[in-house]
C-alpha cells in the first residue's frame, strides 16, 4: 500500500504534524519505503491464531480506592509552558 | 407528513469513588483548579495508569442491576484524538470487549404501561478535565481535577421514540444508579450526563433516517426540551426539502438553542487499539457473585413492595422507588411509626413541592424522616388538625425544629380540654341571637349548612385549634337543645 | 591500575578496605567526563552536585560498615529515566526543558542501593534508532573509532562505559537498544525479561516492548547492577509480580551439558564475515566449555522487523500524544490559535525519525487499515512467540549474531532507515516475545571493531544467560582487550 500526498497529509493531521510541502516530500519515499517493508507480513499465513497484546499473559492487578495523591500543583505545573491562577493556558478552546 | 422519532441514549454516569480510575487522586469536586490533578493525570513522561478496584466493581453491579451479562475479561483501549481537556491524547475506554454486556431496563411510562429499553453495553472508560473559557483573556484554562473520573458510558438501543419516553428511562436509571450507591446522581454537578442520539422516519418507514447526537444534557428537563427542539429541527428540515447531516449537536438552555459543534465538524479517526499499558481485566465467577450478592433492593422492586407491603398505588409507589433518596425517607419514616399512605402523600406532595422550591434533593431537606413520623402521629392522634399540620411542616422546615417542639412553642395543639371548649361554643350561641334565631327557624334539612356559620367563629376563638368533629359534636347538640 | 578499568567488586573492596572513597572515585569519573567526552558527547547532562553529595553519603554509611557491594559505585543513566530535579529530555527537544518531578523506580531503586549518579547518558531521540544520530543532543561516536557509530538507542549509555566514563550504566530496549549498541562498544548488556524491570517513570516508547537493563563491562557487573533494578513495582501494572530470581547467584553454574540452538535464519549467506568468524569462534569456545549446539527453525524471525515496525509506531503514535505543548515541553512560539499550537509545536518539537515513526503508526492503525496491518502484525507476533516458546523446549538458550555487521561509519545510513531497521532482525524476535536476551563482546574485526553475540532464553532466564556470558569472560579475554583497544585510542 503506498502513501499519497493527501493521504500523508490527512495522516499528519490526525497525528497533529504540521508538515510542509517540503518536509512531506523528505518524508514519503521513507514512509512508502518501510510500508513496503512491512507489506511482507500480508504474506504470512495467521489464519486462527488470536493476536497477541503483550508479552506475558497476567492479567491487570487492581488498586485499593484509597486517596494517596497529596496536593503538589506547584511542582507538577512547573514544566507547563504557561498557566495562571492553577490552570493550564491554550490559546481560546472553541467546542 | 406523520413523523416517527427513534432515540438512542449514550449517558456517562460518575461512579462514586474516592480516586480516579488510573490514579490515587481524590476525584472531590469544588476543589481549585489542578490540586487533583496527580502526575497520572497530568499524564507527564513515565506515567502509568493503575486501575481502581472500586471503579471496576461499580461498572459490575451496574451490570448485575440491569441483569446484563458481565464479561469476565474485559479490555481497555487507546481512543485516540486531541484536546487540551485529555493530557495524554488520547481517552483510555473500552470498545470491543466492554465490561458490561446486553441488558435491559423496564421502564414505567407516565400512562402507566411499562416499555423496555435494551442496553447494548457498558464499559468503564476516564473522564475528562474541563477547559474553563472566561477570565483568561484570549486564553483558555485547562483544570484537570475531573480528568481522570471514573465513567461508565451506557449505551442503549434506539429504543425510545419521543421525548417522553427518553426522560422516563433515564429517570428509571437514575434510580437504578442511585439505589445500587454507583453514582452520587447530581445531576448538576455532572455525576450523570445524556448524549441524545435523535432521528426522524416517516411512519411506517423501517429504515433509520439520519441521526445527529446532542450532547452532554445534564438535567431530565433540559433533555426533554432538547429532544423537543431537536425533532422539530429535523421534521422542519425534512419538510421544507433539506436533509439531516449527521452531526453533533450542544443544546443551550438558556436561548433554548441548538448548534453543531465546531470542534467536531471534522470526521474523527479514533484509532482505537488495545491499551499496551493495562493488562485485561479478569473477574473471577466468584468476585461476580458476592458484588450479587451485595447488591441493594432496586426500584423496581422497591415499587413492588410499596404496592404488596404498603398498600400505596403503584403509581405513587413507582414514583417514589424511582428516586432513591425518597425511597429511603419513605422507609425511615415508616420504621418511625409513620402511617404508609399518608407518609407517601406527603412526600410527593408537600414535601416534593417544598424541596423543588429550594432545589433540594430528598437527602439534603432539613425536615427529615423522623419528623414525618413524629407529625403524622400528631396528626393521627388528633393533637393537630390537617391543616395545622402543614403549618408545623413549614415552621419545622424554617425553624429547624422538630413537629413536637413546634406545637408546643407556638401552641398550636387541639383543644382537646371539652369544658374549655364548652365554654367558648357557649360564648358564640350567647352572641349571636339573630343567627341563633334563624337557625331555630329554618327548616330542618337547611341547618346543616348554617352550623358553618358557628364553627367557623369557634374556629377564629380558638386560633383553630379546636378539633372540629368536637365543635360540630357540641354545637349540634347545643343548637337542636334550643330548637326543642 | 587505575580507578576507571576496576570492575564493580574490586570497586567495592577498594571502597570497604578504604583504599579510596567513593567521593575520589566519583570525583575521578567527573574529570574524566570533563576531560574526554567532547570527543563522545556520551553525556546529554552531567551532574556533580548530586553524585559528590551520594558519594558522601556513600562514604559516611561506608564507615559504618552497613554497605551493600552498589554503595559508592558511580553509575550513568540513560536520559529516558526520569531523575527528580534534573532535566530528562528522552534526546528530544520536546522535552530540553523536561524537569522531571519524581524519580524512575528503576533511578530510585539503584540509588536506594547506594549508587552514584554521575549524570545523563545520550540516546536516539525518544529511543527510536540504532545509530545514536537522531538525538536533539547531536550524535554520539564509537570509543573504538570515533568516526563509526556507536549503535543505539542507548549509545550514549554504552559510548559512555566504553570510554570508562563510568562504570556502568543503565539503558532501555524496545528493538535491540540495549544489546546492539553494547555489541558494537565491546560491552555486555542485558535486556532482561518484559516486566522484570518496572517501566514507571522510563519514558514510554512502545510499551509492550519497552525494557529497562544495563550496558557493562562484563556479565558480573551487569548481574550485579540488574538485581538491584528488577522487582515487582505497584506503579507499573506491567511489571511481573513473580520477582525474577538473583543473577549473581547463578554465576558459578557449568555450562556442561547445556543446549545451545542457532535459528538457521540467524545465518544467512549474506552475514558480515568477521561477525560470522566471530560467531563460529564463540561456538567453538561454548563447546569447549560443555555446551552442545543444535540447529533450530523459527521461520516467523524473518518477518520480526515488519512485524516490529508496525507495533511499536502504532504504539509510539499513540504514547507521543502527550507531547503537545499543552502541559509540559516544547510549546511553539506565539500559537496564533490552539490547532496552531498543537502542529507547530508538534512539528518543531520532534526530529524526522521520531515523525516517520508517527507517521507510520498513525496510518498503521487508521480507519481501514487497522486488521491489514496491527491486528496482522499482533498475530505474527503471537506466532513468533508460540514459535520461539516451542523451540526452548529442545534447548536451554539460542544464540546468534547480535547485529548482521560491525559499527559503520556516523552517516552511512542516515538516509535509508529501513536499510537501519534491517540491522535490528536479531535483536526484535526477544522483544516481541518478551524474553530476556545479553550481548556480550565475543571478537574484533580486523581493524579492531568489537563484535557481539546474543544469547536468549526463555521467560526470566536472565540468570542463565549473565552466566553463560560470565563463563565465556572466564574462558576468554575480549571484554578486557575491548578496554585495553579504548585506552590504546584515547592515549
Amino acid at each position: 500500500m503506498a502513501l499519497d500526498h493527501e493521504t500523508l497529509q490527512k495522516v499528519a493531521r490526525l497525528a497533529q504534524l504540521g508538515l510542509s510541502n517540503d518536509d512531506a516530500d523528505r518524508l514519503n519515499s521513507d514512509l512508502n519505503n518501510i510500508l513496503s517493508m512491512i507489506d511482507s507480513l500480508q504474506t504470512i499465513d495467521t489464519d486462527g491464531i488470536q493476536p497477541m497484546a503483550h508479552p506475558l499473559g497476567f492479567n491487570q492487578p487492581l488498586r485499593d480506592d484509597v486517596v494517596t495523591h497529596q496536593d503538589n500543583r506547584e511542582q507538577l505545573l512547573a514544566n507547563a509552558p504557561a498557566t495562571e491562577d492553577g490552570h493550564i493556558l491554550v490559546p481560546k478552546v472553541i467546542d | 407528513m406523520n413523523w416517527q422519532t427513534v432515540i438512542g441514549l449514550e449517558i456517562h454516569v460518575q461512579l462514586s469513588t474516592n480516586t480516579k480510575i488510573f490514579s490515587g487522586a481524590s476525584t472531590q469536586v469544588g476543589e481549585a483548579a489542578n490540586v487533583n490533578a496527580s502526575a497520572i493525570d497530568l499524564a507527564l513522561p513515565g506515567t502509568l495508569p493503575l486501575l481502581n478496584k472500586e471503579a471496576v466493581d461499580k461498572a459490575i453491579k451496574f451490570g448485575l442491576a440491569i441483569g446484563a451479562e458481565v464479561n469476565p475479561v474485559s479490555v481497555f483501549e487507546r481512543k485516540n484524538y486531541f484536546y487540551p481537556d485529555l493530557p495524554k491524547g488520547y481517552q483510555t475506554t473500552q470498545l470491543d470487549q466492554p465490561i458490561v454486556g446486553a441488558g435491559s431496563i423496564d421502564v414505567t411510562l407516565p400512562n402507566g404501561s411499562v416499555k423496555t429499553v435494551r442496553i447494548h453495553h457498558a464499559h468503564l472508560e476516564e473522564d475528562a478535565g474541563k477547559s474553563v473559557h472566561e477570565g483568561f483573556g484570549d486564553c483558555s484554562g485547562i483544570d484537570l481535577n475531573r480528568a481522570g473520573t471514573p465513567l461508565i458510558e451506557i449505551v442503549t438501543e434506539p429504543d425510545m421514540r419521543n421525548a417522553d419516553e427518553a426522560v422516563a428511562f433515564a429517570k428509571a436509571l437514575h434510580g437504578i444508579v442511585t439505589s445500587i450507591g454507583i453514582c452520587d446522581g447530581d445531576m448538576s454537578q455532572g455525576s450523570m450526563r445524556f448524549d441524545v442520539n435523535i432521528s426522524i422516519r416517516p411512519m411506517g418507514e423501517d429504515k433509520l433516517g439520519t441521526r445527529t447526537e446532542t450532547k452532554n444534557l445534564n438535567s431530565f428537563r433540559f433533555m426533554e426540551r432538547a429532544i423537543e427542539l431537536e425533532v422539530d429541527r429535523q421534521i422542519d428540515l425534512l419538510e421544507t426539502g433539506g436533509e439531516v447531516t449527521q452531526e453533533t449537536r450542544l443544546y443551550n438552555a438558556d436561548q433554548h438553542r441548538s448548534r453543531a459543534m465546531r470542534s467536531k465538524e471534522e470526521a474523527n479517526d479514533y484509532r482505537y487499539f488495545p491499551c499496551p499499558d493495562l493488562l485485561p481485566v479478569v473477574v473471577s465467577h466468584e468476585h461476580i457473585e458476592e458484588l450479587r450478592k451485595s447488591l441493594p433492593e432496586l426500584p423496581a422492586a422497591r415499587a413492588e413492595r410499596y404496592q404488596s407491603d404498603l398498600g400505596l398505588p403503584s403509581k405513587i409507589a413507582i414514583q417514589i422507588a424511582d428516586d432513591t433518596a425518597a425511597s429511603q425517607y419513605l422507609d425511615a419514616s415508616v420504621s418511625k411509626g409513620a402511617d404508609a399512605k399518608l407518609a407517601a402523600n406527603w412526600i410527593t406532595g408537600e414535601i416534593t413541592s417544598r424541596a423543588n422550591n429550594e432545589d433540594l434533593s430528598f437527602s439534603e431537606i432539613p425536615f427529615s424522616a423522623d419528623w414525618l413520623a413524629e407529625l403524622l402521629t400528631a396528626l393521627k392522634n388528633g393533637v393537630v388538625s390537617s391543616k395545622i399540620a402543614k403549618e408545623v411542616f413549614e415552621y419545622s422546615w424554617q425553624d429547624n425544629q422538630s413537629p413536637n417542639k413546634v406545637i408546643e412553642s407556638r401552641g398550636l395543639k387541639q383543644m382537646s380540654d371539652s369544658g374549655e371548649l364548652e365554654a367558648i361554643v357557649d360564648d358564640v350561641i350567647a352572641n349571636a341571637e339573630q343567627q341563633v334565631a334563624n337557625y331555630i327557624k329554618a327548616p330542618a334539612e337547611k341547618r346543616g349548612k348554617m352550623m358553618g356559620f358557628f364553627v367557623g367563629q369557634i374556629m377564629k376563638a380558638t386560633q383553630g385549634k379546636a378539633n372540629p368533629k368536637q365543635i360540630n359534636q357540641l354545637l349540634a347538640q347545643k343548637l337542636n337543645a334550643l330548637c326543642e | 591500575m587505575s580507578m576507571h578499568t576496576l570492575s564493580i567488586s574490586q570497586m567495592a573492596k577498594g571502597l570497604r578496605e578504604g583504599e579510596f572513597t567513593s567521593e575520589a572515585l566519583t570525583r575521578h569519573y567527573l574529570a574524566r567526563i570533563e576531560e574526554l567526552d567532547d570527543e563522545y558527547n556520551s553525556y546529554i547532562t552531567v551532574t556533580p552536585e548530586i553524585a559528590i553529595e551520594q558519594a558522601k553519603a556513600a562514604d559516611e554509611l561506608i564507615a559504618t560498615g552497613n554497605a551493600g557491594v552498589l554503595t559508592g559505585i558511580p553509575i550513568a543513566h540513560k536520559d529516558i529515566f526520569c531523575t527528580k530535579g534534573v532535566r530528562t529530555s528522552a534526546g528530544s527537544k520536546m522535552l530540553d526543558n523536561f524537569i522531571s518531578p519524581y524519580d524512575a523506580t528503576a533511578v530510585s531503586k539503584l540509588a536506594q542501593s547506594g549508587m552514584v549518579m554521575l549524570g545523563k547518558t545520550n540516546m536516539d531521540e525518544f529511543a527510536m534508532g540504532s545509530t545514536n544520530e537522531s538525538s536533539f543532543y547531536g550524535a554520539t561516536t564509537n570509543p573504538f573509532n570515533t568516526d563509526m557509530i556507536p549503535g543505539g538507542s542507548s549509545g550514549g549509555s554504552a559510548a559512555a562505559v566504553a570510554a570508562l566514563l563510568a562504570p556502568v550504566a543503565t539503558a532501555t530496549d524496545t528493538g535491540g537498544s540495549i544489546r546492539q549498541p553494547a555489541s558494537h562498544c565491546g560491552l555486555t548488556g542485558i535486556k532482561p525479561t518484559y516486566g522484570a524491570v518496572s517501566r514507571f517513570g522510563m519514558i514510554a516508547f512502545a510499551s509492550s516492548l519497552d525494557q529497562g537493563g544495563v550496558v557493562a563491562r562484563t556479565a558480573e557487573d551487569a548481574a550485579l547492577v540488574l538485581d538491584a533494578m528488577m522487582g515487582h513495582d505497584p506503579l507499573d501494572s506491567t511489571s511481573n509480580p513473580t520477582a525474577s530470581p538473583a543473577t549473581t547467584a547463578s554465576l558459578g553454574d557449568s555450562l556442561q551439558g547445556k543446549t545451545i540452538g542457532v535459528p538457521t535464519q540467524f545465518l544467512s549467506d549474506n552475514l558480515d564475515a568477521d561477525v560470522k568468524r566471530v560467531f563460529d569462534e564463540t561456538r567453538a569456545t561454548l563447546e569447549s566449555l560443555g555446551a552442545q549446539f543444535k540447529e533450530t527453525d523459527l521461520a516467523a524471525a524473518e518477518q520480526a522487523v515488519a512485524t516490529y515496525y508496525v507495533i511499536a509506531p502504532a504504539e509510539a503514535s499513540a504514547n507521543l500524544s502527550r507531547y503537545d505543548g499543552v502541559k509540559f515541553g516544547y510549546r511553539c512560539k506565539d500559537p496564533q490559535d490552539l490547532q496552531d499550537l498543537y502542529l507547530r509545536s508538534r512539528s518543531e518539537g520532534f526530529g524526522d525519525e521520531v515523525k516517520r515513526r508517527i507517521l507510520v503508526g498513525t496510518y498503521a492503525l487508521s480507519a481501514g487499515y487497522y486488521d491489514a496491518y496491527y491486528r496482522k502484525a499482533q498475530q505474527v507476533r503471537a506466532l513468533l512467540t508460540q514459535q520461539i516458546l516451542a523451540a526452548f523446549e529442545g534447548v536451554d538458550m539460542i544464540m546468534g549474531p547480535t547485529a548482521p555487521t560491525p559499527a559503520y561509519e556516523l552517516g552511512d545510513k542516515v538516509n535509508d532507515p529501513v536499510a537501519t531497521y534491517l540491522e535490528d532482525m536479531f535483536t526484535i524476535p526477544a522483544n516481541l516475545s518478551g524474553i530476556p536476551a545479553i550481548s556480550f563482546a565475543a571478537g574484533f574485526t580486523e581493524s579492531g571493531l568489537p563484535i557481539g553475540m546474543q544469547l536468549m532464553a526463555p521467560h526470566y532466564g536472565e540468570a542463565a544467560l549473565l552466566n553463560a556470558a560470565h563463563q565465556f569472560q572466564l574462558a576468554t579475554n575480549f571484554h578486557v582487550q575491548a578496554v585495553e583497544k579504548v585506552l590504546e585510542v584515547q592515549a
